[in-house]
């Protein structure tokens, strides 16, 4: 992740030397460079923001899609408050505990509160003095550095939202949202991002197949395993009914947007231009791979269910993306082929081994994030190379397979605790009959389509 | 002949299909409709402002038989549509006599034409 700066570091030692060599007078022009670079990095990282801001268009779009018309507007709900509630979260607490510094190597604790840690950003390197240290390899400013990774925390986030989907209390999805940016999701993002023991360790995720994709896919499946599912998706003689989604232009649009923000998801986690070759090369590798994971997943249905399934060809571009964002910066895109292909077979097979187990996840979220961030993350030690724009060495598979283990147990089992506090402290399921009406009218007394129905007003 | 409507909870209908199914009638039309009854209507809200919807889904059933299916079909209707909490909503069944039956592609009349 470091080197493209290498460029930006020199420009700001080369001014720095100038001035200490000249004495008095800074060169005004290397001045100028250096400010021009800084503006550069910092549009390069709000406009990439912008984009993975704009997935959660994407996310609600898919899983409203996904589901039944009945509860589209608890979806469409949730997917909005998701947001503001990691936005809340995680300028209040998240951000110091996941890039604070830390002397413990487990969580940070300087500058926990609302960005307030001392801190002369852009400042870069050795230059950089101030609380959030971790961050001191990209030249710009603390504000876009914060947006930036606002918008990673909330994805994590809304990544949960789909597999509860149809049948969670509105108020236990909110809360778990908070308490999962605020601090689950921070912890193990410090481990990795903020300089913590398994970026000691080599372990290499560049731009979150585990810290923010498996993380939310850990929160999900717990979700899904404590709520339980829903009603009438196994019946009571073995078979499997499918519950089918009220908006396939829905879904598939909703795909298609996410598609686009992960060219600022994946290429933005450079958080800086340097010479453009790393943003250039990591566009290319995770639009191959999010290619390869669509023709896989169309193959695989088709010889599966003798259909070339749309959901699943949706599912297998998602899957692609979730498989290259970890080894993106560092694989060839020769490599990006073999990933998304390995990405788009996996998710169909995922899906339909996650309902062989009698866990239902409406959307497919864990198969998309959950088991293809594993695998992205394992792809990074098979498929890396030193050459690449991610100038980093290759982690060995003993490295990745323990920050996957370790992020995954911490994750997993502190999100399962925590659903099933909250099923004590007054149940987070909706009651049958409300889930057989809709969560819309049950949660929110309200339709998405009230045009559709003959009705009286009074 | 008798013609069989039921009006059904919506989330009825796949129970009641199985179970007329496996009773033999294997003949139906099925409709969405909306109407009320003791239920009354449900309280919705737009922007803040409350509003009362007294026209709640249903499903209806047609199903033609012979006198010999009435109570097969009627039971099966019975049996499946019942959600057996207690709870007002959950339907109806008119039976009425029929005049004629004809199938189109044939011309076929009354009993053999079900």
């Amino acid at each position: 992740m470091k080197t493209i700066f290498r460029f930006s570091v020199l420009l700001l030692l080369f001014s720095h030397g100038i001035w200490a060599e000249g004495e008095a007078s800074p060169d005004p022009v290397a001045e100028k460079l250096t400010a021009l670079q800084v503006g550069l990095d910092t549009l390069w990282v709000l406009v990439a923001g912008m984009l993975v801001f704009f997935m959660n268009a994407g996310f609600a779009l898919v899983e409203s899609g996904f589901c039944q018309s009945k509860n589209t507007v608890n979806i469409l709900a949730k997917n909005f408050i998701v947001f503001a509630a990691s936005t809340f979260s995680f300028y209040a607490i998240g951000w110091g505990i996941m890039f604070g510094t830390g002397s413990n190597g487990y969580f940070g604790s300087e500058g926990l509160f609302f960005l307030q840690g001392a801190d002369n950003s852009p400042a870069v390197g050795d230059a950089y003095q101030g609380t959030y240290s971790s961050m001191n390899w990209t030249g710009v400013p603390l504000e876009a550095k914060f947006f930036f990774q606002l918008v990673f925390a909330a994805t994590a986030a809304t990544i949960v939202s789909g597999a509860v989907a149809e049948r969670i209390k509105f108020h236990s999805f909110t809360i778990f949202s908070f308490i999962l940016v605020a601090v689950l999701y921070p912890i193990t993002g410090h481990w990795v991002w903020g300089g913590g023991w398994l970026a000691e360790l080599g372990f290499h995720d560049f731009a979150g197949s585990t810290v923010v994709h498996s993380v939310g896919g850990w929160a999900a499946l717990s979700g899904a395993l404590v709520l339980g599912p829903r009603k009438g998706k196994f019946l009571a003689n073995g078979h499997i009914k499918p519950i089918l989604g009220h908006s396939m232009t829905s879904a598939a649009l909703g795909t298609l947007i996410l598609w686009l923000g992960w060219f600022g998801f994946n290429p933005g986690s450079f958080m800086g231009v340097g010479d453009g070759a790393g943003i250039a090369h990591v566009i290319l590798t995770t639009n191959i791979s999010a290619a390869m994971g669509a023709l896989a997943s169309t193959v695989t249905a088709w010889i599966i269910f003798k259909k070339p399934d749309l959901g699943m060809i949706l599912n297998g571009t998602l899957a692609g993306l979730v498989g290259i964002t970890a080894p993106c910066a560092i694989v060839s895109t020769p490599s990006a082929v073999i990933i998304g292909t390995v990405s788009g077979i996996l998710v169909v097979l995922s899906v339909l081994t996650f309902d062989k187990l009698k866990i239902d996840d409406p959307v497919g979220a864990t198969s998309v994030h959950l088991v293809c961030g594993i695998w992205g993350t394992v792809a990074v030690a098979i498929f890396g190379s030193a050459d690449m724009p991610a100038g980093v060495d290759v982690p060995s598979l003993v490295t990745q397979l323990t920050g996957i283990l370790a992020i995954g147990v911490f994750t997993f089992a502190i999100s399962f605790a925590l659903w099933f506090l909250l099923k004590l402290a007054g149940g987070i399921r909706v009651s049958d009959e409300e889930e057989v009406m809709g969560l819309d009218l049950g949660e929110h007394g309200a339709e998405a389509y009230p045009d559709f129905n003959i009705r009286a007003h009074g | 002949m008798k013609m069989i409507i039921a009006i059904i909870q919506p989330h009825k209908l796949e129970e009641v299909k199985a179970e007329l199914t496996k009773n033999e009638i294997y003949r139906l039309t099925v409709s969405d409709v909306q109407g009320y009854g003791q239920q009354k209507g449900k309280t919705e809200v737009f922007r803040g402002h409350e509003y009362t919807v007294n026209l709640l889904r249903k499903v209806r059933l047609e199903i033609a038989v012979n006198e010999e299916f009435v109570k097969p079909t009627v039971d099966a209707i019975l049996k499946a549509a019942k959600t057996g909490e207690g709870k007002i909503g959950d339907g109806k069944i008119f039976i009425m006599p029929m005049e004629e039956v004809i199938r189109i592609r044939t011309g076929e009349k009354g009993k053999n034409a079900i």
